[in-house]
């Protein structure tokens, strides 16, 4: 099934049903919802507001809040929105309940590729995908008569003649803000080049020849960037797009609606996005893909997890979709890709594939390993080498400390 | 007083000071030597993820933690003796560097790069912070008796500002072409990026910290300079001494327990700097002990947090405190006994 018949599918459902702005049913049980804070978060939670009884809090806090509050007996939040890196600690806390059985009752709405399957039960329902792609100023481009980078390697090329030509303050933008941003530039790049984080024994494989590639790639980045790059994230990046001062980055696809945003983006219409580069010639985009979807708590009754789920099925039905399409690149029936998706779609769709953000707690302290050491390298304190070694020796530490490795 | 009037009247603060500043650190003494983890098993696990145009399931091995029967996550906790303490100093990576002779390797380790941080920072804003405090006190004592109110309102602003937003103010004065890196770069006509280096934001860090506290140091000295004896202060004229000497032989000797105290209160604040790490996100280039604690106890995606780490790096910056309050106590202590 292509792309297109999806979408066919979706413009077919929705001549089906008759279009109301409301609720398909009067919610009378309390429902709550604790999910991040972002564009698609705002567009779903008042869709499912529409359903009355429900409350929900935006908080991008919620990775931190969301273990705790659902381990409550009852449950603080019926509902939670997640994505493939934060589902973790609810799965292995066991917080979450299977959903196929709702699903069978009133999920007639749902693709088959919206359910997050774990184990063959399904754990989540997936509402979009999010992954970092190529975004560039296709008018700079045009008149430099540059080819679309398809690698890395293409990307510097282009950068150097971006920079010869002056036409900007710095060709590239990252999100390299030290920490968690910087760390997943690190993982984009490392599963690039080919390199797996851990092994079977959860022991690091971090210290190998696609480790320091990815290192040299980013430094390699970094001279045709803002040298402040170590406090730039998502935001500063995509407002260095809007005020005109970058012509390339690999950013964020939820980011791509506000280039187009005229209240703040000096150059609507000229910012186009196409698949993420390529570390190597033959190997995947060098990024992960994301979902964000709905879970429900475990410990609340049936009655409350049939309400929230009903709920949850309006805030994600195509109706939503129709009032926020340029949000996110939505998974739900009726999503009409723009252009501003085809750089989504061509990563998701490339041969052979980028992976998913590995969801394990391994990744998790992994994560932060590297986000605390990769800057040392950025700096020039310390040689890639060295790097690796001591992203290795501080995973293995907290590794230890988490009981994931014995000794 | 009579010992159980006494008894009466202290008896709430020492219960509070004992539930809310004793057993907490007892806890986290105790924790610094325990390991709580999760009981892991190795399973294989389908996970389908949603893709163009299905979605893809991958089969992999994971650790997951054992639940137990009541659905909790089964724990087991042990003694680790100083293993914390040893993974946050890592002596035998300072050694090494000692005997090879490249101690800069020192400070690729996080606790000793925190430490080099937070002393320095401590230490250069102390004196700093005194003398603004004193320069100002001593010019509105010396303005005119109108101006005093407003000038004593504006000088404490800095003081009233929330720490966070102090910081992230003067962040925005700064960060990409802020007004200020922008009216430095026409000033100097050159590029300027303020927070592409270590040095310039912890020059930012100490422009802060000084601008925020040098309100307090301000407010102390002032109502100790209307106490400042006038008999003195006009025989010390009569005898012909100079402004500078009345203020070195008069005014700051009385001044002496009040400087202690700032000192003291100083010392205890900025050594637990904080807000300008994370006002900064300056972790790449600096970090400070009290910022390493809290980014232990930071949850990751997975809901891993250091617990044992962080009581160690607790219990480490305490001792750090005490170490370095001991000289300004003793002279609070030889004072506060001079004076009776």
């Amino acid at each position: 099934m292509t792309y297109r018949s999806i979408l066919l599918a979706g413009v077919a459902s929705l001549l089906a049903t008759t279009a109301s702005a409301d609720c398909a049913f009067e919610n009378d049980t309390p429902v709550s919802m604790l999910s991040a804070g972002f564009e698609a978060w705002k567009a779903v939670s008042d869709a499912m507001a529409e359903c009355g009884n429900f409350s929900a809090e935006l908080d991008q806090e919620f990775r931190t809040k969301q273990p705790e509050a659902f381990s409550a007996d009852p449950s603080l939040y019926a509902l939670g929105g997640v994505s493939n890196g934060t589902i973790t600690p609810l799965i292995n806390e066991g917080l979450i309940r299977p959903l196929d059985d709702l699903v069978a009752e009133y999920g007639e709405n749902l693709n088959d590729n919206q359910l997050i399957r774990i184990d063959g039960q399904i754990m989540a329902v997936g509402m979009m995908v999010n992954t970092q792609h190529l975004m560039y100023r296709a008018d700079i481009f045009e008149d430099l008569g540059l080819e679309v980078p398809e690698t890395w390697e293409e990307v510097l090329a282009a950068a150097e003649a971006i920079e010869a030509a002056e036409v900007v303050d710095y060709p590239l933008g990252a999100t390299m803000k030290s920490g968690w941003n910087l760390a997943q530039d690190f993982n984009n790049m490392f599963l690039g080049f080919g390199g797996s984080f851990t092994d079977a024994d959860n022991m690091p494989t971090i210290n190998t020849e696609a480790g320091v590639n990815a290192l040299e790639m980013m430094k390699a980045m970094t001279d045709y960037m803002d040298p402040e790059y170590l406090v730039s994230d998502s935001t500063y990046v995509q407002q260095q797009f809007q005020q005109g001062k970058i012509a390339m980055a690999n950013l964020w696809a939820s980011r791509a609606g506000a280039m187009d945003n005229e209240e703040e983006s000096s150059v609507v219409g000229l910012v186009e996005s196409a698949a993420a580069p390529r570390a190597t010639a033959d190997g995947p985009p060098a990024t992960t893909i994301w979902w964000d979807g709905v879970v429900v708590a475990k410990n609340i009754s049936d009655e409350e997890a049939e309400a929230a789920f009903r709920v949850a099925m309006e805030g994600i039905d195509s109706e939503m979709v129709q009032g926020a399409n340029d949000a996110a690149i939505w998974l739900v029936q009726g999503y009409e890709p723009t252009r501003l998706a085809q750089g989504a779609i061509a990563t998701l769709q490339s041969q052979p594939g980028a992976t998913a953000y590995p969801s394990t707690t391994a990744m998790g302290l992994m994560h932060t390993a590297i986000g605390n050491n990769v800057s040392a390298y950025l700096t020039g304190d310390k040689d890639a080498e060295q790097t690796l070694a001591d992203i290795e020796a501080d995973y293995i530490t907290s590794a230890r400390e988490a009981g994931l490795i014995q000794g | 007083m009579k010992p159980r009037v006494f008894a009466a009247f202290v008896a709430p603060s020492l219960l509070m000071m004992l539930i809310f500043i004793a057993a907490p650190l007892v806890s986290v003494f105790a924790q610094s030597f325990y390991v709580t983890q999760p009981v892991f098993e190795r399973v294989e696990v389908e996970t389908c993820t949603p893709s163009f145009p299905t979605a893809i399931c991958t089969t992999e091995t994971k650790s997951r933690p054992v639940l137990d029967e009541a659905g909790e996550v089964q724990t087991q906790t042990r003694y680790v003796g100083l293993e914390s303490y040893r993974n946050m100093l890592q002596l035998d990576r300072v050694g090494e560097a000692l005997s090879s002779g490249r101690i800069g390797q020192i400070l690729n380790i996080d606790f000793w790069s925190a430490l080099r941080f937070t002393l320095m920072f401590t230490l250069i804003t102390l004196p700093i912070v005194i003398v603004a405090g004193l320069a100002i006190a001593l010019a509105v004592n010396n303005a005119v008796k109108s101006l005093r109110g407003p000038v004593i309102f504006i000088s404490l602003l800095p003081f009233i500002i929330t720490p966070v937003i102090g910081v992230l103010s003067i962040r925005w004065l700064f960060i990409g072409d802020g007004i200020l890196t922008a009216f430095l770069e026409n000033m100097l006509a050159r590029d300027i990026a303020m927070f592409a280096q270590g040095w310039t934001i912890e020059l930012m860090m100490l422009f802060y910290r000084v601008w925020h506290v040098a309100p307090f140091a301000f407010v102390i000295f002032y109502a100790g300079l209307q106490t400042v004896n006038q008999d003195t202060l006009e025989s010390a004229i009569v005898d012909g001494a100079s402004r500078w000497q009345r203020l070195r032989f008069v005014v700051i000797p009385h001044l002496g327990p009040l400087i202690t105290f700032v000192a003291l209160i100083h010392l205890m604040d900025a050594y637990r700097a904080f807000e300008e790490i994370v006002g900064f996100s300056s972790q790449s280039h600096v970090i400070s002990l009290q910022w390493l604690t809290y980014d232990l106890l930071q949850p990751d995606d997975a809901g891993n947090r250091a617990i044992s780490r962080a009581s160690a790096s607790a219990m480490l910056t305490m001792i750090g405190v005490v170490i370095l309050l001991i000289a300004p106590v003793r002279r609070a202590w030889r004072e506060h006994k001079g004076f009776r």
